[in-house]
């Protein structure tokens, strides 16, 4: 990925994420949430991995958010005047979360990585993480079955009034 | 190219903007939307630290963080909706029964 181009998508991935973060109204929380999704998918094309970037649009920005955008609805959450606390604790915050941010940046920065290595052909395509899925990982993949499973009962239980 | 310093101090930004989320806003489908953003921000790092080292591993791992967070977002927001029911509210500060 050409580095302006990586430069522009950061600062909007960043901007649209601090809007998630920030916005009164949980409605538009959740459309800057698929922005920030959508600018993410972006790097993964950057990164060759070209499953997962359409996966990242389809589950994430799609499924998840819609879901997100379901529930917001159905609970008519309103306005939320009181979202963030006093200046005070949302400085202490942010200077906490950008100590994190700057810890793990400086660590990333300062390790001498060797540059990335070319990679063969279908690397990242549907074939070749699907044979990945059925040899190496096919018991992780089992249990995610399961655990799809499970969180399909759970939430129907959940969901219903009387069962 | 891009190195893959790059991808990790994007990643670790993305990171942090969830965790202030989290600690900030007390509407829980908000938190909710941040943890997703924290989560989003690792499968970043999964796939650069994938690419660099040349082989799949980290984009199957993704896999797997996008099943659980599917799974996770479907029960916690079933929660949310049994929990407006019962108490009407969606506010963190005004559910702390299981608090000691």
């Amino acid at each position: 990925m050409n580095a302006l181009v990586f430069l522009v998508l950061a600062a909007l991935t960043i901007a649209a994420a601090v809007a998630v973060v920030t916005n009164r109204n949980p409605v538009y929380s959740a459309l800057a949430l698929v922005s920030t999704l959508a600018l993410m998918s972006c790097f993964f094309v950057g990164l060759e991995a070209y499953l997962v970037w359409a996966l990242q649009l389809v589950v994430y920005a799609g499924a998840i958010v819609v879901l997100f955008l379901f529930v917001i609805m159905l609970l008519n959450v309103q306005r939320d005047e009181r979202a963030l606390p006093g200046p005070g604790t949302v400085v202490a915050v942010a200077g906490g979360a950008g100590l994190l941010a700057l810890g793990v940046a400086l660590a990333a920065i300062r390790t001498p990585f060797a540059g990335m290595p070319a990679v063969g052909e279908g690397y990242g395509s549907p074939e070749h993480l699907a044979h990945r899925l059925f040899t190496d990982y096919l018991v992780p993949f089992e249990i995610t079955s399961l655990l799809l499973l499970v969180a399909i009962v759970g939430a129907v239980v959940l969901g219903k009034r009387r069962i | 190219m891009v190195p893959i310093s790059w991808y990790l101090v994007l990643s670790a930004v993305l990171f942090a903007i969830g965790v202030a989320g989290v600690l900030l806003r007390r509407n829980l489908i908000v938190m909710f939307m941040a943890i997703e953003l924290m989560l989003n921000a690792v499968n970043l790092s999964f796939v650069a630290f994938a690419r660099q080292l040349g082989n799949e591993d980290g984009q199957v791992i993704v896999f797997f963080v996008m099943a659980v967070a599917a799974a996770e977002a479907g029960v916690g927001l079933a929660i949310f909706i049994q929990l407006f029911r019962a108490r009407e509210t969606l506010n963190a500060d005004e559910v702390t029964t299981l608090r000691w």
